[in-house]
């Protein structure tokens, strides 16, 4: 029937267009102003030397991989601000268990990611059965976190053995096994956005709850889940962070301003604060935005003080951009 | 036409008892539980309840109060200030750069922080009413961008010192006060500000347009609220609390590069703990303060309790998220 | 109930003696009305005549409190509109329940989509969504993989419906599908139902357009006050019997006397070919002492004059002056500081702080003028400490204290508050819109009285109101909206059947149109 084949030549030419969040152009953008500004001032190293790409590539991947569990949350009209300790934590209880034996790696990691799950299971049940604001409650958290570990560890803990240091530094051929781990919790991460049920429930409840109950959704268990998805992947980000740091502290997570980091990239790549849309792509591109900006800086031998306030101008200007389009009252 | 219900008549003791119990009713629960954390800290140390222990005891919280205060105008007006914190620590190394032990500079550098201050919040304010970015991630922006600009500033690590009277505001005293010995300058501070910022909130019209535009801004704006510029000036206010508490943390703390950290979470939750509402509209700048003395309070009675001091954050945590849970559940719904 | 001896069929849903109270009024008053399977049935009425409570308490929504619903002849009772869904009852409001974000066959099927292990089978859910849309006839209209937000409004209507279809809904209920839509649009709406009415489906309408009713509806059901008037078949009527149906009652209360000539002064507003995106070349005046009625359907307009008069959403083209000056309205703060006083349509989303006290409410808009430094007082702000209770007497609100919270008064009181906190701001042009809805009726009257006084101490009263008597009872002169525009002017005498004529979009051979 003519009818069914133009909708599906539709279907197609809107498939490819579409699919391409906005934030890549502009990390296209700052990807060719930055190797530009590199080859004018600076050594021009970018181009010709494959270990800078690599270490973009890695400083995005801790970063990357609890972007994605916060990306869920943020879907689902949540957030997340306990995500940093989380990380700190599971850095110290991994060096810890692990001691050093790699017999007891597995242990370690089964272990850790449980308390992962229950960190994100508690964050859950505390927004949607106790109807506290998500700032709040995850900022709580982490802070009940952030006290346990400085109260119970001053320095560095335990050690990671060697050959779980292999997810930290090995390589298979040229490319990290780090870099593998980041693609992979990407690719599950939009698997599960696109392509499954609980997916698009999530998308729905944080577009309006409204909505979501009215068609029969089990709208606290989509936010719960999120929530332990999101702790999860922290844990898997503090698992890479220890396994090339070889000991865990305390101080791992907030060091790395994790959290706001997590938050800005999800919102640059395109997730709305309010959920409802967006999704991990444009995430990982906001992510490899902020890489790119790190070295060129670098690069440049720009201040890495600066970097952190030019940061701070990017988020705003981001967000803006995004935000003035829409007619809403911020507060 | 009488505007007055006329009430049932009633036994004489029963109509007071009944109109006591309902005085009782409406007691901020932040004061009955800072008067149950002090009895607590006083049985554990009695010099607490001394008069040189209370005076000792404001001195460490004036500058959280003065925070929350600030934070207060933010929240009220339906918004958060995550910024504190790194203006802080801004404000801090800022003036010990440009003093740099030099007696002279501490006045001049005052001014040029509170100008800084006046800045970061118009900024704040902009970006929030103008170009339409959440006050969240508004600030959240601001705060790496002080931090950074701090970092720039210094090079990483605290320079220069501060002069003595510059340190006088957070550690100084004054002598000779009758009655009470010395005074604390902080004390000092920290009530002249309170008073005034207390003046500002609940009796000028720009805090009840404040409140307005945290309750209802469509119903702000439609009679006649300047919304945006109203906005504004609840941001700059914070930022001028914040410097002031930033003076008198350096003064009694010293210069560090992690003065601020964290401050700004500290402030919201003093001020949940002190009744205001996160999503704006309602609050009270002296129950705010009494917030920050309770959180202050409950630090104070878990160390006086052995608990080492890094659980203070996980009991704070708790205490925020018990805070806001409670509200949650006690409030009224709004449509 | 007379039971209408049909054979061809048995009735697919009825309300039996349904009556539904809210606080201060009845929407719903023993109403029993049939629905039968393939058929289309409107139900008209003013506004507040219960057609929408109606329809919610038929849809779940809502609980009667008392009374019964019959669907396939057995006692049904919903505790939450899913129910009614699952039960094969679809409602598609005017504010659709659609997910902008998210695809067309996400949207129809969520919650049930196509899925093994966890994850959706994307092509088979694509597929089924295409399938539905062919179904309706509506596939050259919108492909499954669409975004809701790119969709108009009309795509966005048939798309609700294709979700009601794809739940299997025996009954849809529908609330004004046409407000928003073109006349083609209309048309691609009718097509549509014709053929969701040959399967076999009850269709259910509410609408104010009466032609539209006539060239769509087997049968119209006519609700007043909450009383079920009549249902008619309808080949058998004509518009003006319909619209006789719709108005003329007992009144419930008296209105205070009009103004007579010599109460009416100098013109103070004046707007030539006013215009935006809402409205169309409004041309009025407005005189001193004067209350001018706005009438009109839904979604004529009225709300949006009101609000390009005060500046709220302002004119983008023509002229406004106030008392014989050029002025440009583009905020409210302006218009404030030129004496206009607006009470909106939706006291607790536009016209009230909720938790703040009563005598914040009242002063709001006397402070938005004045110095952001000001002291206030609680009981009013400086050299005026009695100004709230005298406000509070003005407006007669009855309360014990000036402190309470205004979220915690009556819906007249609440009322009562908006309006004392113009006179406040001694408003000499005051826009009402809606001023007594939801309202009981002593508290009504006395707002009545208090417009009245005002138009006598030289106030100038434009007053929108979809309540017929008020117009006819408050209105020295009275000009009726339709479609963005200005229908027609009529006279303080008219009948509510003249006035529902132009609203409809029907011509009155004396009635002046448009300019002047």
């Amino acid at each position: 029937m003519t009818t069914e084949s133009i909708a599906t030549k539709q279907i197609k030419k809107e498939k490819l267009t579409q699919r391409i969040p906005q934030v890549y152009y502009f990390l296209v953008i700052i990807t060719v102003l930055g190797i530009t500004l590199d080859q004018i001032f600076a050594n021009g190293n970018i181009l010709s030397s494959p270990t800078i790409l690599l270490n973009i590539l890695i400083r995005s991947v801790a970063l990357g991989i609890v972007a994605v569990g916060q990306t869920f949350v943020m879907i689902g009209a949540s957030i997340d601000l306990s995500v940093a300790y989380t990380i700190s934590l599971t850095s110290v209880m991994t060096s810890l268990i692990m001691q050093g034996d790699p017999s007891r790696v597995p242990m370690a990691i089964g272990i850790v990611l449980l308390i992962g799950a229950f960190v994100g299971l508690i964050n859950g049940l505390l927004i949607t059965k106790l109807n506290v604001n998500a700032f709040i409650a995850t900022l709580g958290t982490g802070l009940v976190i952030k006290g346990f570990l400085n109260g119970t560890f001053t320095n560095w803990s335990g050690s990671v053995p060697r050959s779980f240091q292999a997810l930290g530094y090995d390589k298979l051929g040229p490319i990290p096994l780090s870099l593998f781990l980041l693609a992979g919790v990407v690719l599950i991460g939009w698997v599960i956005l696109s392509w499954t049920k609980f997916g698009a429930h999530l998308y729905a409840v944080g577009g309006s709850v409204q909505i979501g109950r009215l068609s029969g959704l089990r709208t606290d268990r989509v936010i719960i889940i999120a929530h332990v998805i999101c702790s999860i992947t922290a844990v898997l980000s503090g698992l890479f962070i220890v396994s090339r740091l070889g000991s865990g502290a305390p101080w791992v997570g907030p060091d790395g301003v994790y959290d706001l980091e997590s938050i800005a990239t999800t919102v640059i790549g395109g997730t709305a604060l309010s959920g409802g849309r967006g999704g991990v792509l444009g995430t990982l591109a906001g992510v490899l935005i902020f890489g790119v900006i790190d070295t060129v800086f670098n690069q440049l031998g720009i201040d890495t003080f600066l970097k952190t306030v030019l940061r701070g101008a990017i988020i705003i200007l981001a967000v803006a951009s995004y935000s003035i389009r829409s007619k809403r009252e911020a507060a | 036409m009488s505007t007055i219900v006329n009430n049932p008549p009633a036994e004489q003791g029963t109509r007071q008892l009944k109109l006591f119990w309902n005085w009782i009713k409406k007691i901020p629960p932040v004061y009955p539980i800072f008067l149950a954390v002090a009895i607590g800290v006083s049985q554990l140390n009695p010099n607490f309840a001394s008069t040189a222990g209370i005076l000792a005891f404001l001195r460490r919280s004036s500058p959280l109060a003065i925070l929350a205060m600030g934070q207060l105008f933010v929240l009220a007006s339906g918004g958060f200030d995550l910024s504190q914190g790194s203006l802080v620590t801004l404000t801090i190394i800022g003036s010990s750069l440009i003093i740099y032990n030099n007696d002279e500079y501490t006045y001049i550098s005052i001014l040029i922080m509170m100008g800084m201050g006046i800045l970061v919040g118009l900024v704040n304010g902009f970006v929030v009413s103008y170009l339409k970015v959440p006050s969240l991630i508004a600030t959240l922006g601001m705060l790496l961008l002080l931090k950074g600009g701090g970092l720039f500033w210094t090079g990483g690590a605290p320079k220069g010192y501060l002069s003595e009277n510059y340190r006088y505001f957070g550690r100084g005293y004054i002598e000779n006060v009758p009655y009470f010995g010395r005074f604390p300058m902080a004390v000092i501070i920290f009530i002249a500000v309170g008073l005034i910022l207390m003046i500002i909130f609940h009796k000028t019209n720009l805090g009840k347009q404040i409140l307005a535009i945290g309750d209802n801004p469509q119903a702000a704006r439609l009679s006649g609220v300047k919304v945006k510029q109203v906005r504004m000036i609840a941001f700059v206010i914070s930022a001028i609390a914040t410097v002031i508490a930033g003076i008198m943390i350096g003064g009694y703390g010293g210069t560090s590069m992690e003065a601020g950290e964290g401050l700004e979470m500290q402030s919201v939750s003093a001020a949940v703990i002190g009744g205001a509402l996160l999503l704006g509209g309602k609050g009270s700048v002296p129950n705010v303060a009494f917030g920050a003395l309770t959180l202050d309070a409950i630090v104070s009675l878990l160390n006086l309790l052995g608990l080492p001091k890094p659980y203070r954050d996980a009991v704070q945590g708790l205490i925020i998220i018990g805070a806001v849970a409670y509200a949650a559940i006690t409030s009224r719904k709004r449509e | 109930m007379g039971q209408d001896k049909k054979n061809e069929m048995t009735p697919l849903m009825e309300t039996k003696e349904i009556t539904k109270k809210f606080p201060g009024v009845k929407a719903l008053d023993n109403v029993s009305v049939t629905f039968y399977p393939g058929e289309v049935h409107a139900v008209v009425g003013e506004n507040g005549a219960g057609k929408s409570t109606l329809m919610k308490v038929m849809a779940g929504a809502y609980k009667p409190d008392r009374g019964s619903i019959l669907f396939q002849g057995e006692k049904v009772s919903f505790n939450h509109p899913v129910e009614a869904q699952q039960m094969g009852i679809s409602i598609i409001y005017q504010e659709f329940n659609l997910l902008p974000e998210r695809t067309v066959a996400h949207n129809i099927f969520l919650g049930r989509e196509p899925s093994k292990f966890g994850f959706v089978n994307l092509h088979r859910l694509n597929k089924q969504a295409n399938d539905l849309l062919i179904e309706i006839g509506v596939e050259n209209m919108m492909t499954p993989t669409a975004l809701v937000s790119s969709l108009s409004v009309a795509e966005q209507q048939l798309l609700e419906i294709a979700k009601a279809v794809s739940l299997d809904a025996k009954v849809l209920i529908m609330d004004e599908p046409t407000a928003s839509l073109t006349r083609t649009e209309v048309k691609l709406l009718s097509d549509l139902i014709s053929r969701l009415k040959a399967k076999g489906l009850a269709i259910i309408f509410i609408s104010h357009r009466l032609s539209e009713v006539f060239d769509v509806a087997d049968k119209i059901t006519v609700l007043k006050d909450g009383q079920h008037v009549g249902t008619v078949k309808t080949g058998d009527v004509s518009t003006e019997d319909i619209v006789y149906m719709m108005v003329g009652r007992v009144l419930d209360h008296y209105f205070p006397p009009l103004g007579s000539l010599d109460d009416f002064g100098e013109v103070v507003l004046r707007v030539k070919g006013g215009s935006n995106d809402s409205l169309n070349n409004i041309n009025l005046e407005l005189r001193r002492g004067e209350v001018l009625g706005i009438a009109g359907l839904q979604g004529s307009g009225r709300t949006e004059l009101a609000e390009a008069l005060f500046g709220a959403i302002p004119f983008k083209s023509g002229s406004v002056e106030l008392k014989g000056k050029p002025v440009l309205i583009k905020n409210p703060n302006r218009a404030i500081s030129e004496k206009l006083g607006f009470v909106t349509e939706d006291r607790k989303s536009e016209g009230l702080l909720l938790m703040q006290p009563i005598y914040d409410n009242m002063l709001l808009a006397i402070r938005s003028l004045q110095n952001l430094f000001t002291f206030v007082y609680p009981d009013g702000i400086r050299q005026y400490r009695k100004l709230v209770p005298e406000l509070g007497k003005q407006v007669d609100v009855r309360v014990d204290s000036y402190a309470k919270e205004v979220q915690d008064l009556s819906g007249g009181n609440q009322q009562k508050v908006v309006l004392s906190k113009w006179l406040a701001s001694k408003a000499e042009i005051f826009i009402f819109d809606e001023p007594t809805r939801g309202i009981d009726v002593e508290a009504k009257a006395r707002i009545h009285d208090i417009i009245r006084g005002l138009t006598k101490q030289g106030v100038a009263v434009l007053m929108v109101s979809s309540e017929l008597p008020e117009i006819i009872g408050m209105s020295d002169r009275i000009l009726v909206m339709h479609d963005g525009t200005i229908g027609g002017e009529l006279p303080a005498d008219s009948s509510e059947t003249d006035i529902m004529m132009v609203a409809t979009g029907q011509k009155l051979a004396d009635s002046k149109s448009g300019s002047y």
